[in-house]
């Protein structure tokens, strides 16, 4: 982001190429002033949310137990725990929305029986999108994690065995999965998003290439379609990692969370927390040295969300053949 | 008036067709089996296409109508005629692709080797594998390396070959399409690596790895320099010895080069429906066009 934004800095700053000779207009001139001036601006904000969760949270690294919240002996063991789950919650969303988003894009592109239908379809996805977080909440609360509990009381009966279902299930359905699913909801938008932009950029040559071939409409989507959109399938689940990582209000207002639990159990009436919603959560009745325990936190999630888009963007290359 | 033979024609250009214009006779000499065409011990399907009544449309525009045409087998038929006749659209209409574009239909009856591809209950995918197509601009899988387009369409329906099987198909139908020599030691390298006359020829290769009867063929040398044009061209009559070979074409001097049939076609004007004005031996339709429209465009006195 800030590199990207310096670079368009510096590129603003050389004199336009085939533009008159003798120099810019004073309107073009005060245009790349404004472009420099705005690219800097986003770099300096970035620069100093850095380093205000440095210097108000560099201390709590090293902090013992008296300055840090939920009883925790030192910062990694506070951390570790709500690192954990954060990946854990985000990672689940991820797993559940991945195939819906790529078939509601299918649907709305090359399935759509007419370009009306493929709006639509746009339009009511792009408007799942524009719910607030705490309506999700709510609904996850009141209507999903009740509606959950028979089902893992199934799943604890016949997949037992399995760590992810051992254990006791919880009778109130406020559990990781649950959380996992309303993150799901949230980040399928996006993905969704994502997926149908790449994929109508697919050449109408190759799908006619495929179809001459002989291919059915499925066929010439696993040829034609789906590898070459393989960047943007990626680009939109870092996406959506991204946001299911930072999710806040929805995973706060859902899980029943036990702070320094780490455990696989997705059922289970004892969760691990998020760092967001850990923060969220605990804020309120912090002071001090617990509050920069805080946002030594939230460092971390910074960190690890960098990782993530990082590591999407390695992917996204990677992903197309040359 | 009775079409003659000239007696300088070759055995490759000794193959007839019926005309939407036509005679009696002219049908009579496509029906008779023609000696020296196709290769020895073919079997009776020869790849030969009647078009009956063809009529097609985008949405409720008509933009072909009433074509009725012989095509006959293991021989290239050219169609020509200025832009927006139709001639590319019938040609899709053939292997059913015209139908892909949403809203758009043919009406009529095509007939291979006498099996009408129009009929209810025949499925257009199956058509397709037995009508390949090669396009105006190459299109190659960026995705997939030189070998894997070859096996393009074996791959699509889930029935990838494997080790010898593979390499045998991929040989055959690269050296089928002149390119084997150019790249066989860069097999795994991506499609897209190859220059654009490469790919059309790659496309051809593709296309002919499906074992089809027909290969249709959209314009398949404008994109190109002309000595890849004549890369392709030479492929073309090569073909022809296996395949019915159709091509759309703007190029006047390439459909004498290389044709055996040449279908005129044109419109009243813009926004009129494309009509089959006058189709024949590719001799004759040079030589002595029987309607002044094809004599006019074939000389270049067009409008």
């Amino acid at each position: 982001m800030s590199v990207s934004a310096l670079d368009l800095a510096q590129g603003a700053g050389r004199a336009p190429v085939g533009g008159p000779a003798g120099g810019a207009t004073p309107g073009e001139r005060g245009f790349a002033g404004a472009m420099k001036g705005a690219a800097i601006a986003v770099a300096l904000v970035l620069v100093g949310v850095l380093i205000f969760l440095a210097v108000r949270g560099g201390p709590a690294f090293f902090a013992g137990a008296a300055d840090l919240p939920a009883h925790a002996g030192n910062f990694l063991s506070l951390a570790a725990p709500l690192a954990f789950g954060s990946l854990w919650v985000a990672v689940i969303a991820l797993a559940v929305a991945s195939l819906p988003s790529i078939g509601v894009a299918l649907a709305a592109t090359i399935y759509a029986p007419s370009a009306r239908f493929g709006r639509l379809l746009g339009a009511v996805l792009d408007l799942l999108a524009a719910v607030p977080s705490v309506v999700f909440g709510l609904w996850g609360l009141m209507v999903l994690a009740p509606a959950m509990v028979p089902l893992y009381d199934w799943a604890h009966q016949h997949l037992g065995w399995l760590p992810f279902f051992a254990g006791q299930p919880s009778v109130t359905g406020r559990t990781v999965l649950t959380a996992g699913l309303v993150v799901a909801v949230m980040i399928l938008p996006i993905m969704a998003a994502m997926c149908r932009e790449s994929f109508a950029l697919t050449p109408p040559a190759l799908m006619e290439a495929a179809y001459a071939l002989g291919a059915t409409r499925w066929e010439m989507v696993r040829t034609a379609v789906l590898p070459v959109a393989r960047s943007g399938i990626v680009a939109g689940g870092m996406l959506g990692l991204g946001r299911a990582l930072g999710e806040t209000m929805a995973v706060a207002m859902v899980l029943s969370a036990t702070p320094g639990l780490i455990s696989v159990n997705v059922i289970s009436a004892e969760n691990p927390s998020t760092i967001a919603a850990f923060i969220a959560s605990t804020f309120p009745e912090s002071t001090g040295s617990k509050v920069s325990a805080l946002i030594a936190l939230g460092l971390v999630l910074f960190a690890i969300s960098l990782v993530v888009s990082i590591l999407g963007r390695r992917f996204a290359k990677t992903g197309v053949a040359k | 008036m009775t079409a003659t033979v000239p007696n300088s024609m070759t055995n490759s250009k000794a193959v007839a067709a019926a005309t939407a214009t036509g005679t009696a006779q002219d049908a009579a000499r496509l029906a008779a089996p023609t000696p020296g065409v196709g290769s020895p011990g073919a079997h009776a399907a020869v790849g030969s296409m009647s078009i009956d009544n063809v009529s097609c449309f985008y949405g409720s525009h008509l933009a072909v109508a009433d074509v009725s045409l012989e095509i006959p087998g293991r021989a290239v038929t050219a169609f020509i005629g200025p832009s927006g006749c139709g001639k590319s659209t019938l040609l899709r209409a053939i292997n059913r692709m015209h139908e892909v574009i949403p809203g758009a239909k043919a009406v009529g009856s095509i007939k291979l080797d006498g099996v009408d591809l129009y009929t209810k209950g025949i499925d257009p995918v199956s058509v397709r594998s037995k009508v390949g197509m090669v396009f105006q601009k190459p299109n190659p899988f960026p995705a997939m390396s030189i070998k894997d387009n070859v096996l393009a369409g074996l791959i699509i329906r889930g029935a990838r070959p494997r080790g010898s099987a593979a390499d045998e198909l991929v040989e055959r139908c690269l050296t089928r399409a002149h390119l084997w020599d150019e790249v066989k030691d860069r097999l795994k390298k991506s499609g897209d690596s190859l220059s654009g006359g490469q790919q059309q020829r790659l496309c051809i290769a593709r296309a002919i790895a499906v074992q089809p009867d027909v290969v249709l063929m959209d314009e398949p040398c404008s994109a190109l320099d002309p000595i890849s044009t004549l890369a392709i061209e030479e492929l073309m009559r090569d073909l022809a010895r296996d395949y019915t070979v159709v091509v759309v074409t703007h190029n006047m001097a390439q459909a004498n080069r290389i044709s055996d049939v040449t279908a005129f076609f044109s419109l009243a004007s813009a926004g009129q429906p494309g009509r089959l004005v006058e189709a024949g031996l590719t001799t004759d339709i040079f030589s002595a066009p029987k309607v002044t429209a094809t004599r006019d465009y074939i000389d270049g006195r067009f409008g």
